[in-house]
């Protein structure tokens, strides 16, 4: 087997082993996007002098002797949401993308202090507003499995670019299904974990109280290596929660006896895809083959979860994105007669139509007379969201459902049908309101040759369940295993 | 909220936003906002009254995060203005600011 | 027809802490080099998250408990949405619906309530001459930074630092209770005393560190006893205390001519900004805001709510100092001050007035000590413009002094020759001469001030004085009693330690005898 495809498991034996060296690893990984990226559209930046000095450093590291960090000589990829100390960090905007950040993400600092390669950042929707990453100022990022299909979004870059074998491991981001979506479109692994887990500190803010950051990987052990290692407290980061790690990689291999799983009537309505519904049936079986007790369990509240994230997500959003004015960083607009102009117009110019929308229907939320109707009323019902999931984790361990009611859509269909696309993240949104972790692991392929995704999700901080339990279906699988073929630029 | 939004209303709500618009824009977005808040009316559906429903601004009920009164190192003034689209070199500069702008 | 002029007073203070409200950058007035205390949370940079001071917090607390205020148990941050150049977020972290306190007052002396007319409903204390002025609310949010406006009004581009930006201030908003302008100013001096007693500010209005801004409008009484209110004003950039008080007085005049020309009553108009030139002396109009502000305030998704324990409160209180209201009433009980000698010495500050406080103690004369400490002591402070902990004469030298006085080893007049000379040795560059009780004695003897209360010896001396002035002997046994005044003056040249109440008494009951 070619370098590129390899597991990050596989790939750091074979380079503990020094059978591969980090510079030969980081080039093969260089090649196959220089090879491929050009038809997928995965990568914003690539900066291959400076990965190919960080792999030159860890293998003179490890011929010292000295310690190595856990994901040493790795290359993973980063959505361009997390800011990169001295390498231009855009979020796809044309308002940022000149911007150089002047500090890393503490994610950022995490994945260098283990060695990793950050080999480049990646393609996403705009400011993290879409779900399929064609509201990107710069490129559409497409499925590897189809040129004509999206990837997902909004982390559609990072989930693309490990789907292609271009890097191992990924950073994405995950507000209202992000990481989840694009993995399942692209047929990887994708972790949002618990709110909290992960320090948002350098991640530049979409909606606050939803974001978070997390792995992609070809396999649930690759997203638990990387899992373990961004995941911690962080002082910067006051919503950051001061809670132990757990060596996920350690215990992704046990079962759980007495699995009780709880599913969703109303996810199994109309407008579910046919392959989607027979895969993930599909999956429940396998669940029962290897014990598990499926059980019905209510959400009664779910089906207002669309309506109560956009809300909340765009209220946010309008107030995160009103620092993006043109005077102490972003563009400035070119032409215009007085400040207040200046403002409107480098505005007006920087951002797309999904990021002006959403900023104005949060401007409008939290508008007087309107901020109890809509961004209050929202809050409450978000409340008895989270409850709903409180009560089903009484009674079940996990609850499993389809990632998207869909695999993945055409690039074009949705993007003008703002509402139709909103309800396309219907099963993914509740966990970000909730805060619980939720990982979509693939589970199938279309009629059409397109990757299904099985989405699982946990109580707050029990990602180590949701590692072994996707883990347990994986290992009774070959979904995982599989590799797009990709034909040369 | 009966009342479907307007053209006006949308241009007010992009001067709140500073939003500049092209015509095309407004009729565009008074669209489909429109239709995004005929949906979002679902949640009148809700009873957040009779239980008095807490709103929920953090899902995590973290209380009294604080940092030590202790000095840290700032960015040098170079760092600081690099991505300011326009400096002196010591300022931020920005068009003149008049009242009421 | 009788005006009662209606006064509410925002002010805002930056709190004396080593760091920003959000951040680890230095808080410290540095107008002189833009942009050097900046970091990515302050400069508002894509990805920066806010975490509280601490210390920000627990002098919040402080104050507002000083303030009287009621501390709210569970508070949070809200973001307040504008735009504005100095404001790097576009949002100001701010208070907005649970402010951490409410409900305090305030305690000022004042001349008159200003409401001779009739009733308000502003409480007085006891004594007409105290006036509470009771508080809205107080609460803890962030500084912008600076715009420089081109003043050649050549049009060219705003200066922008934002050094101070993130800094952290606390508001304190009064109720309209304040009825004069000079009352106004009492209200600032007041404010800046205790905030220096609790080391919170140092309220330095030409620095920033203390804003204040004045909402003022007019109680029209007519003859049939119908009270109208007229509309309000806001006046801002006012910049010292004195300031305050000028551009109140303006505004009142100003307002009651606007009332007998356009009758406007409140609600008839838009509330009116008005800015104050301090050069002219006047307030002018400003342009009102294009729009009327929606500050869109919403809970901050970043920082996290407050809940303040009974056990801090209760750590606080105990830590607390004794306030300037409190330490004025009890030394005019203690000392038997009178009042204006207490406000004086507490005026002063802290220190001085610890200072005072121990050498009244040592030399168990208070009132003494008040006179040389608000005399003496304050015009040697005033004059080498040194401050009460530079002042080389301390606490324990100067009740040494002061006991000598009372104990009747010298007279006051050789006292502050003594304190002259103390302070003379300074200005000789013997300051590292120690100024110590033994140099008093020193000094005593070296210019031979010690009270001579020989009476054997003075005895001797008066009967050849007054052999020397038969004629002022007979002038005094014919009524005039100031004639003896020369004898008594060639005795106490003779002997200069001598008493010259002793010295005028013995002379008496020689001739008496």
């Amino acid at each position: 087997m070619s370098i590129t495809g390899l597991t990050a498991a596989e790939l750091l034996r074979r380079m503990e082993r020094e059978e591969l060296s980090c510079v030969e690893v980081t080039q093969a990984h260089l090649d196959a996007i220089d090879t491929h990226d050009q038809q997928i559209g995965a990568f914003l930046h690539v900066d291959a002098d400076t990965a190919l000095a960080q792999a030159e450093a860890i293998d003179r590291k490890r011929q010292s002797g000295e310690s190595l960090g856990s994901l040493a000589g790795l290359p993973v990829a980063v959505k361009d949401m997390l800011c990169t100390k001295g390498q231009t960090t855009t979020c796809a905007s044309r308002m940022l993308q000149r911007f150089v950040p002047p500090y890393d993400a503490h994610v950022i600092t995490l994945l260098k202090q283990s060695d990793a390669v950050l080999i480049g950042k990646t393609n996403m929707d705009e400011f993290a507003m879409g779900s399929s990453t064609e509201n990107s100022a710069f490129k559409i990022t497409r499925t590897p499995w189809n040129r004509d299909c999206v990837a997902g979004g909004s982390s559609g870059g990072s989930a693309a670019a490990v789907a292609a074998s271009m890097a191992p491991l990924a950073i994405g981001s995950d507000t209202g299904g992000s990481i989840r979506q694009p993995a399942s479109f692209c047929g990887v692994v994708g972790l949002k974990p618990t709110y909290g887990r992960v320090s948002r500190y350098g991640l530049i803010a979409y909606a606050s109280s939803l974001d978070q950051v997390g792995p992609f990987a070809n396999d649930v052990h690759g997203a638990a290596l990387l899992m373990q290692t961004i995941a911690g407290y962080d002082r910067r980061d006051s919503t950051s929660v001061n809670i132990d790690v757990p060596t996920f990689t350690k215990t992704i291999g046990k079962p759980l006896s007495e699995l009780r799983i709880g599913i969703v009537r109303e996810h199994f309505a109309e407008g579910l895809h046919v392959d989607v519904e027979s895969a993930i049936q599909t999956t429940l079986d396998v669940y029962r083959s290897l014990g598990a007790k499926i059980r019905d369990i209510a959400l009664p509240h779910s089906r207002y979860a669309v309506a109560t994230y956009y809300l909340i997500a765009s209220s946010e959003a309008s107030s995160n994105l009103a620092r993006y004015d043109g005077v102490h960083y972003g563009d400035r607009a070119d032409q215009f007669d007085k400040m207040v102009d200046m403002y409107a117009a480098s505005r007006g110019e920087g951002f797309g139509a999904e990021v002006k929308r959403r900023i104005m229907l949060g401007t409008y939320a939290l508008s007087s007379g309107y901020y109890d109707a809509y961004y209050l009323k929202a809050l409450k019902v978000r409340r008895l969201i989270q409850s709903d999931f409180d009560q089903a984790f009484q009674n079940v361990d996990v609850i499993a459902s389809p990632v998207s009611p869909t695999p993945a859509f055409r690039v074009g269909k949705l993007v003008d049908d703002p509402l139709a696309m909103y309800l396309s993240d219907i099963y993914t949104i509740s966990a970000n309101l909730a805060g619980i972790p939720g990982i979509s692991v693939p589970a199938g392929i279309s009629s059409d040759g397109l990757p299904i995704g099985l989405q699982l999700l946990a109580a707050p901080f029990e990602e180590e369940r949701l590692l072994r339990v996707a883990h347990m279906f994986e290992r009774e699988t070959e979904w995982h295993k599989q590799r797009v073929v990709l034909e040369s630029n | 909220m009966s009342v479907p939004l307007t053209r006006d209303d949308v241009q007010k709500v992009a001067m709140l936003a500073r939003l500049k618009l092209s015509d095309a824009e407004l009729d565009l977005f008074t669209n489909q906002l429109g239709q995004v808040l005929e949906y979002v009316k679902m949640l009148n559906e809700v009873d957040t009254d009779t239980d008095a429903i807490e709103p929920m601004v953090h899902v995590a009920e973290l209380r009294n995060v604080f940092r030590d009164d202790e000095l840290e190192k700032s960015l040098s003034r170079v760092e600081s203005l690099a991505n300011a689209p326009k400096t002196d070199g010591q300022f931020f500069l920005v068009p003149p600011i008049m009242e009421g702008t | 027809m009788h005006f009662s002029t209606i006064i509410g007073l925002e002010v805002h203070v930056q709190l004396l802490t080593k760091t920003k409200i959000f951040c680890g950058c230095a808080n410290r007035f540095n107008p002189r080099n833009p942009n050097v205390q900046t970091c990515p949370v302050c400069l508002g940079l894509p990805g920066s998250l806010p975490v509280m001071n601490r210390e920000a917090f627990r002098l919040s607390l402080k104050t507002a408990m000083a303030l009287n205020c009621q501390i709210t148990r569970f508070t949070k941050w809200d973001r307040k949405q504008y735009y504005y150049p100095d404001l790097p977020k576009n949002y100001q972290i701010s208070q907005y619906d649970l402010p951490f306190s409410s409900d305090g007052w305030l305690e000022i002396e004042t001349e008159s309530d200003g409401s001779s007319a009739f009733q308000t409903d502003s409480p007085l204390s006891a004594s007409s001459k105290t006036k509470r002025v009771r508080l809205i609310r107080v609460h803890l949010e962030e500084d912008a930074g600076k715009n420089l406006h081109d003043e050649s009004g050549q049009g060219a581009d705003s200066q922008v630092d934002l050094n101070r930006a993130g800094t952290p201030l606390l508001e304190i908003v009064s109720q309209p209770d304040i009825r004069l302008p000079q009352q106004a100013r009492a209200y600032l001096e007041e404010l800046k005393l205790l905030l220096n007693y609790l080391a919170v500010s140092d309220c330095n209005m030409q620095e920033g560190s203390l804003r204040c801004d004045a909402n003022v409008n007019l109680h029209v009484q007519t003859d049939d006893g119908e009270i109208i209110p007229t509309p309000i004003v806001e006046i801002k950039n006012l910049n010292s205390f004195r300031g305050v008080e000028l551009a109140l007085n303006y505004e009142i005049k100003r307002q009651i001519e606007q009332w007998k020309q356009t009758g406007q009553k409140l609600g008839d108009v838009e509330k009116e900004t008005r800015g104050w030139d301090a050069d002219r002396e006047v307030t002018f109009a400003q342009r009102g805001k294009e729009e009327a502000s929606d500050y869109r305030y919403f809970p901050d998704p970043d920082l996290v709510p407050v809940s303040v324990s009974e056990e801090l409160i209760e750590t606080i209180c105990s830590e607390m100092c004794e306030l300037p209201a409190a330490r004025r009433c009890r030394f005019q009980l203690e000392f038997q001050l009178s009042n204006y000698d207490a406000m004086v010495i507490i005026g002063q500050g802290r220190i001085f007035a610890d200072y005072y406080e121990q050498v009244a103690n040592v030399c168990g004369d208070g009132k003494q000590a008040a006179n040389w400490v608000t005399q003496d002591v304050l015009r040697e402070l005033n004059d080498r413009q040194i401050t009460i902990d530079e002042f080389p004469i301390r606490p324990p030298e100067l009740s040494a002094l002061l006991t000598k006085i009372t104990g009747n080893e010298i007279t006051t007049k050789s006292a502050r020759e003594i304190f002259s000379e103390l302070l003379v040795d300074m200005g000789n560059g013997d300051e590292g001469k120690e100024i110590s009780g033994a140099r008093i004695d020193q000094i005593i003897d070296q210019k031979d001030l010690g009270i001579v209360s020989d009476v054997g010896q003075l005895d001797a001396i008066i009967a050849v004085a007054m052999g020397r002035n038969k004629k002022a002997v007979a002038d005094f046994c014919d009524g005039k009693q100031t004639a003896i005044g020369r004898i008594i003056g060639e005795v106490m040249r003779e002997v200069k330690g001598a008493d010259p109440k002793l010295v005028r008494k013995m002379i008496v009951d020689k001739i008496g005898s």
